[in-house]
């Protein structure tokens, strides 16, 4: 499972969003990969789920990857409920085909 | 990595402008940016947006290390009366962080001291009680305030 992060800079907010969720999932016992990304360089780039903040909307319309949107950056619950779910989402998938 | 030269408590500023300033300011006064490093992390905001304004209340700015970042900084402002960043949501801001980056690794430990902070409810009412700078210090440092 490869988890993308994604801010303008590739650095800042997407740093951040990363370390968030490197610490959910080591408490969540889930193994995945999560990479931040900058806007500049993210297109042709792959992975499975694409964490950003609500105002990247308009930059990830044409993603085949799961996107999951966070209105508060800073709040683990709600990283951590969205997160989990579009994982949980895609391992059901992929376990059903 | 933020020290009594880079965190402010309530300070008055009428615009975020003056708010970015004031945050970039101590970045420059502590030798770890040049003055121009403020205008770029201004310029990003006008350029990407206003989802810098990561949280309620929040906003997390920062340049390219070529914009002028000499060292991993970190700098902290509160606001005594918070101004409007611009974003749909998360407006008014009334903490305002400014962060130099020398690459996309070396900063990691000062994201994580971010992170820390802000993703702490309880450190985060600290943070935006304090109403002097020593208080502010005492806020972002709770492992050396004895409490």
């Amino acid at each position: 499972m490869r988890i993308a992060t994604l801010c303008g800079m590739g650095f800042g907010t997407s740093m951040m969003l990363k370390l968030f969720i490197d610490d959910i999932l080591k408490a969540e016992g889930i193994k995945a990969e999560v990479i931040p990304w900058d806007l500049g360089t993210f297109k042709g780039q792959q992975a499975d789920i694409i964490v950003a903040a609500m105002d990247m909307e308009m930059h990830l319309r044409s993603t085949t990857a799961r996107v999951v949107l966070i209105r508060n950056l800073v709040d683990k619950a709600e990283i951590r409920t969205k997160v989990v779910a579009a994982i949980r989402e895609l391992q059901g998938a992929a376990g059903s085909a | 990595m933020l020290t009594a030269e880079t965190v402010r408590a309530q300070i008055r500023v009428a615009s975020w402008e003056e708010a970015s300033r004031a945050a970039g300011n101590l970045l420059v006064a502590a030798g770890s940016a040049e003055p121009r490093y403020v205008d770029a992390m201004m310029d990003v905001l006008r350029e990407m947006g206003p989802y810098a304004v990561i949280a309620p209340g929040i906003v997390l700015l920062h340049a390219r290390r070529e914009d002028g970042v000499r060292q991993p900084c970190l700098a902290l402002v509160t606001l005594a009366t918070p101004v409007p960043f611009g974003h749909r949501e998360n407006d008014p801001v009334d903490l305002v962080v400014a962060l130099g980056a020398v690459d996309k690794h070396a900063h990691v430990a000062a994201l994580q001291e971010l992170a820390r902070l802000l993703g702490d409810e309880a450190a985060l009412q600290r943070i935006r009680a304090a109403e002097n700078d020593r208080d502010l210090l005492l806020a972002v440092r709770p492992q050396e305030s004895g409490i």
